[in-house]
């Protein structure tokens, strides 16, 4: 009997290990192929899409969904290698300078009392990342939130001493592999054998998020005169560009390169309306009458030749019962204080100008709180910053377009991967693309496919993303990389820890 | 000996290999030759398959125990996206523990306990399919204390109340994406123990002839009604918009009926060949729903809508020394679970089962009963279409792969 129960253990060890097995199984031998393409060593290089920017901040959770994070799970199964990113140290998105709390907490989205839902900074933990301590280790992605394009090659970039003159970023001092490094040569001595590089949208973005408020710098050649909210000369974007990617393929590496969306489609410019503000027809009457004496000063200077009457026109301000455009700055109207200090640059918003996100929570407050009747919008003009005018988005849109040429013109000429976002971001703005779950669009907060900050895409946003960098690089390469599937990425965090 | 069946007794978990959550493993004899049984008068596991031939066994006192370790895996990946699981699921070590004694010549009792339904499913936490399950522990023991009676020399009935007791354990995601702010799935464990019910069976057993047997047994329907289990809900975000609170819950889980008939005949003193057909009657499980105490807690509403099943069996003994008989078997299972309902709980499609096993006898009391059951289940591509998002339907498929290997021991006692 003995030797029965030995045998049984032993057929019963043996079946252990027979567990099933599927005709082709997809983790094994080569299902998924990676073409021309050799995904052993990919990385990442760009700015605060490539980190996993989201809600406002740089946290665990969002890098983990970045899109290179995402491609590069995904080109595990068709040979590629560990890929590591710059963590932070927690989920609270903030970040400390010498101790002292120097990037702001991420954004959630809470419920007020009654039940309003509204983007809140976290107040649940204490930021624990401190942005002086080296990481002291090269990481595939690195991609640094806030880089234009020529700050990718700028020496110093990286150094914790530049960061009081703001010639340092706090991303990359973290892990930065000396004080004289870049973030070009950080990447390339990592030796790629696949890159993908997204780089060029704060070069008009931070343009258009401050509304407007930096300077065209086209036709200057030298970035290092350029203010933080400047657009970037195309010239220049188009010799850094060059630059970047005769860096990463020296090696001969293959990799993609990836357009830029336009700016003034993301929910931060579409989502506050031009008309926020209903009035009743008495308070319609009676502000009109505050403005009599505006709209008379611009009609005689009409007449007086010193504006156009199309001008005098868009100038005129007047209010009536239900929905009323909001009064605005606008700098690139006529400057007529000299004629009457009285007489600013006011106009009333239309349907073509885009109020940013952070309008929103000044649109209709007291400008003076001693002072009922000074309502912004109304009776008190919305800044410059909060409105992103025709001429603005026009400035923006001329830059892009050439940095959009440079970068296709280069992806061609190199034989890369192209990746249009432009389009696909354009589809998302109007109509939103279909999941299993539903349809994404970049309706804020609710479409799911933007994160709290307006600019910077959810899990769910970034999944869409890498699914259409990684057809691209199927299309290119000849790989079978397999797309993931939207609807398991989440969009929006919900918590009422926000004080 | 007695401390066998203690140790036996306290093994509870069983482990699924056969259509839905049924557990066919209720004796080594009867599953050596493709579990059948309903007309096969050899040892106690007729007080299971079917208590109308206990009055036939010779033996005043007949006692049979027994354990089978199942080896069970599932994997699963999906294509287009390149996913894979597979399941970790503990060994299920499911019994049985039956007896009768004839009290005279035409009155037998009986007792059966066994595990005639339990399931056991471990995969990956936070697996592509979370949303839907992470694991699942099913347990039921059947009590049930039984008469034979012989009506004529060639009639027989039996039967008797069933009493079970049962527990069920299963953790899952709420959806695919919740998560608290660290990005910690967010989640739900329903536990619920001493659950008890009743049912009952009845069989019947003709010897037109004396080598030829046919039998039929019908085990009743038992629904099993959890009331008050604990609803544990973890990494819950802080929002009023996630109002999900830990609480209790109602749900009803249903055994169902199973019918049972068969014919064995004695083809010569060494062979002998039994068939059997069963029939499950899995219709009545529409659709698994949780009624959380909490009104804030949204219900769990997941339809099932399994359809009634059949299984095919067809077994043979041969004596081929004394001591020692041999036997073999095959069934095919039909899988109840219908297209569009194949949701990785229970992970079954139609499957073949192949079975051996021996009996030796030590000495005129004492047998040993060992068995061995291979399933064998072909690759599937199947869907599970009910799981909803925001009110639409999002189907979660794939292909799975089955396997499930069982070794069996047991004893066979008679005085």
């Amino acid at each position: 009997m003995k030797n029965n129960l030995k045998y049984i253990a032993i057929v019963a060890l043996g079946l252990v290990a027979c567990e099933p097995e599927f005709d082709n199984p997809i983790n094994e031998g080569d299902f998924y192929t990676s073409g021309q393409a050799d995904f052993s060593n990919y990385v990442a290089v760009g700015n605060s899409l490539t980190a996993g920017f989201a809600d406002g901040a740089l946290y665990i959770t969002g890098q983990e969904n970045s899109y290179p994070n995402i491609m590069s799970k995904q080109f595990a199964l068709a040979g590629g290698g560990e890929f590591t990113q710059p963590l932070m140290a927690d989920n609270t998105g903030g970040a400390l300078i010498g101790g002292t709390q120097s990037l702001s907490n991420r954004l959630v989205l809470a419920f007020d009392a009654a039940g309003n839902p509204a983007p809140a900074v976290y107040t649940g933990g204490t930021p624990t990342t401190e942005i002086t301590t080296n990481l002291n280790a090269s990481f595939n992605n690195v991609g640094v939130p806030g880089a234009k394009s020529f700050h990718l090659i700028a020496p110093g970039y990286g150094s914790a001493a530049n960061l009081a003159t703001g010639a340092a970023n706090p991303y990359y001092v973290r892990f930065a592999s000396a004080d004289d490094a870049t973030v070009l040569g950080d990447a390339v001595s990592q030796n790629p054998s696949f890159f993908s590089l997204w780089i060029g949208n704060n070069d008009v973005l931070s343009f258009a998020t401050s509304g407007g408020v930096g300077v065209d710098q086209t036709g200057n050649l030298d970035p290092t005169t350029y203010g933080g909210n400047d657009i970037t000369d195309p010239t220049v974007f188009g010799g850094v560009y060059t630059e970047l990617v005769n860096g990463l393929t020296a090696n001969g590496a293959k990799g993609v390169l990836i357009n830029l969306p336009d700016v003034t489609s993301l929910p931060f410019f579409t989502t506050v309306p031009y008309n926020a503000i209903p009035l009743d027809a008495a308070t319609a009457a009676f502000l009109t009458v505050q403005y009599n004496a505006y709209n008379l000063g611009v009609n005689q200077l009409v007449a007086g030749g010193a504006i156009s009457a199309e001008e005098g026109e868009r100038r005129q301000i007047s209010f009536s019962e239900g929905q009323n455009a909001v009064v605005i700055l606008d700098e690139d109207l006529t400057d007529l204080s000299s004629f009457n200090p009285q007489l600013l640059n006011l106009r009333q918003a239309t349907s073509e100008d885009l109020l940013v996100l952070t309008s929103s929570s000044v649109i209709g407050t007291l400008a003076d709180p001693a002072n009922p009747a000074s309502v912004i919008g109304l009776a008190v003009p919305l800044a410059d910053q909060y409105v992103l005018t025709t001429d603005e988005q026009t400035m923006i849109s001329t830059a892009q377009a050439s940095y959009n040429a440079t970068i296709q013109a280069i992806a061609t000429a190199n034989e890369l991967a192209f990746f249009d976002a432009r389009s696909v971001l354009a589809q998302v703005a109007n109509g939103g693309l279909a999941f299993d779950g539903g349809i994404v669009t970049s309706a804020f907060v609710t479409g799911g496919g933007f994160s709290l900050d307006g600019v910077h895409p959810s899990p769910r946003g970034y999944a869409l993303t890498a699914n259409g960098i990684i057809d691209a690089i199927n299309t290119t390469y000849g790989s079978t990389v397999p797309n993931v599937n939207p609807g398991d990425f989440g969009t929006v965090t919900l918590s009422n820890e926000v004080n | 000996m007695r401390n066998l069946f203690l140790a036996v007794a306290l093994i509870v978990s069983a482990s699924i290999y056969a259509g839905g959550y049924r557990v066919g493993l209720q004796g080594q004899r009867s599953l050596a030759m493709g579990h059948t049984g309903v007309a096969v008068v050899n040892n106690a596991e007729l007080a299971f398959f079917n208590p109308a031939g206990l009055i036939y066994l010779e033996n005043k006192l007949n006692i049979s125990g027994g354990v089978s370790a199942v080896f069970s895996d599932v994997v699963w990946q999906n294509e287009q996206l390149g996913q894979y699981a597979e399941t970790d699921s503990p060994v299920g070590t499911p019994f049985y523990l039956y007896a009768s004694y004839k009290v005279n010549d035409w009155l037998a009792l009986g007792l059966n306990i066994s595990t005639p339904y339990g399931s056991r499913v471990e995969w990956e936490k936070d697996w592509a399919g979370s949303h839907l399950v992470n694991d699942i522990e099913l347990a039921a023991i059947y009590i049930q204390p039984l008469v034979s009676i012989k009506i004529s020399d060639k009639f027989s009935i039996g039967g008797g109340p069933i009493y079970v007791s049962g527990s069920v354990n299963l953790n899952r995601n709420l959806n695919r994406t919740l998560t608290d702010i660290d990005g910690n799935r967010s989640n739900v464990t329903i536990d619920a123990t001493n659950v008890t019910a009743w049912g009952w069976s009845i069989g019947a057993m003709f010897t037109p002839v004396e080598d030829l047997r046919i039998g039929f047994n019908y085990r009743s329907e038992i629904i099993m009604d959890a009331e008050g289990g604990d609803a544990d809900f973890s990494n819950i975000p802080n929002s009023p918009a996630t109002p999900f609170v830990d609480t209790t819950f109602d749900a009803s889980l249903p055994l169902p009926a199973e019918l049972s008939l068969g014919a064995s005949y004695q083809v010569n003193d060494k062979w002998l060949v039994a068939f059997q057909f069963d029939r499950a009657y899995w219709n009545v499980y529409e659709s698994l729903d949780v009624d959380f105490a909490s009104p804030t807690n949204p219900d769990s509403v997941n339809p099932r809508n399994y359809k009634n099943s059949s299984i095919y069996r067809v077994g043979v003994e041969y004596k081929a020394l004394d001591k020692l008989a041999l036997r073999a078997g095959y069934y095919f299972d039909e899988s109840p679970v219908q297209d569009g309902f194949f949701a990785p709980e229970t992970p079954r499609n139609d499957s073949n089962n192949f079975t051996a096993g021996l009996s030796f006898d030590i000495n005129e009391h004492l047998a040993i009963d060992a068995s061995f059951l291979y399933v064998r289940f072909k690759e599937v591509d199947a869907s599970y279409d009910f799981y909803q998002e925001n009110g639409q339907n999002v189907p979660f498929n794939g292909t799975y792969k089955s396997s499930a290997f069982v070794p069996g021991l047991g004893i066979t006692y008679k005085l």
